[in-house]
């Protein structure tokens, strides 16, 4: 059984590694929607993407 | 506070717990950071050029994060200072929440991401310029002039102008009268607005040891200063209104916030400290209110501006002077 200080420690944790997976999703969206945008209508000429 | 003074102070601290999200939230300033994103957003919605919403809004996030960043330096090397005062004692790492070296981490690695991902998202002038902001506001003027000199915010103040400098370089990849005049008027305006908050908080700095201008230099210098420096600001404030970022609607908020802010600035300035006493720093409180009116009221100018020429074209072109 785990005491009232250890309950409150693993929620703190919880909360914060929900909060760490919610900001490396969002990141990994803000790359991909970036890439998408950059590469434009150029996919299939790269030599032509303005970086 | 000396280095073995700020040693001690930061022993003191204690063992940190384990932080919740909230506390890394609050490393970040998000109160300075909300200021650093509206400024940056002007800055890139009033430049000619036009920028892909998803690359804007990407860059405009790297930019709110490195602003964050150097938030986190500044708390990791305040620890000591914070943990005196009334206003900052409460912060994550004075009150033990955090400890100085996660601080310190979480700041060094958030500022690295920023400045890379900002190189990648627009351009490598805009990225330069987070960087050098980043490094001025944690090592200028946190670790060396606050603590070291009166002027601490007249020169600190630089860090808090470069926002809107960022975003314009963002959008057009250079550096240009434009954005020049938007730096100036936040750097102009940042010591009469500091300093309105260093009269009546005046115990605080004097505990910490933080040599503001009332503290150093007395309350009638201050005083004199905070009127000088507003004259210098609304001087500056209203040339954007001639340049290609301005146009009537900004004129028309120039001479409105710049008439209320001088008439507050020589409220303050013509009234000594037993004025203030007496009823309890009304007219400094109201300054301190009235300068941060004054921002958010011209550059929201700016950016009503940007719209309107969105919508109708070059319709202010024949009040451009420069």
């Amino acid at each position: 059984m785990t005491s009232p200080e250890e309950h409150e420690l693993h929620k703190r944790r919880k909360a914060r590694n929900y909060a760490l997976l919610a900001v490396l999703a969002g990141f990994v969206l803000l790359i991909f929607a970036v890439t998408i945008v950059k590469l434009g209508g150029h996919a299939g000429n790269p030599s032509a993407i303005a970086w | 506070m000396t280095t073995l003074e700020r040693t001690d102070a930061l022993d003191a601290l204690g063992t940190a717990h384990d932080a919740g999200p909230r506390d890394y939230w609050a490393l970040l300033k998000p109160r300075v950071m909300s200021l650093v994103v509206f400024t940056a957003l002007i800055g890139l919605a009033a430049a000619p050029t036009g920028v892909h919403p998803v690359v804007a809004f990407a860059s405009i996030l790297c930019i709110a994060v490195g602003a964050g960043a150097s938030g986190a330096l500044n708390m990791w090397w305040d620890a000591d200072i914070d943990a005196v005062m009334a206003r900052t004692r409460n912060r994550p790492v004075p009150s033990g929440r955090v400890s100085p070296e996660e601080a310190l981490g979480f700041g060094l690695g958030l500022s690295v991401l920023a400045v890379t991902m900002l190189a990648v998202f627009a351009n490598f002038l805009a990225a330069g310029l987070l960087a050098f902001t980043i490094f001025f506001y944690a090592v200028i003027y946190t670790m060396w002039l606050k603590r070291s000199t009166p002027q601490n915010i007249v020169i600190g103040g630089a860090a808090g102008a470069f926002p809107p400098m960022i975003g314009w370089a963002v959008a057009t990849g250079g550096v240009s009268v434009e954005s020049i005049l938007m730096f100036l008027v936040i750097f102009l305006w940042t010591p009469p607005h500091f300093w309105a908050l260093a009269l009546f908080r005046n115990d605080d700095y004097r505990d910490a040891g933080v040599p503001m201008l009332p503290v150093a230099a007395g309350e009638k210098t201050t005083r004199a200063q905070i009127w000088l420096y507003s004259i210098a600001l609304v001087l500056i404030a209203f040339a954007p209104a001639f340049t290609q970022i301005g146009g009537p609607v900004y004129l028309a908020a120039a001479i409105w916030f710049n008439v209320s802010f001088l008439s507050a600035a020589w409220r303050v300035a013509r009234r000594d400290e037993v004025a203030a006493a007496a009823d309890r720093h009304r007219a400094e409180k109201k300054m301190f209110g009235v300068s941060i009116v004054y921002l958010f009221a011209l550059f929201s100018a700016l950016g009503i501006e940007a719209v309107l020429r969105a919508v109708f074209g070059d319709y202010a072109a024949w009040l451009v002077l420069f």
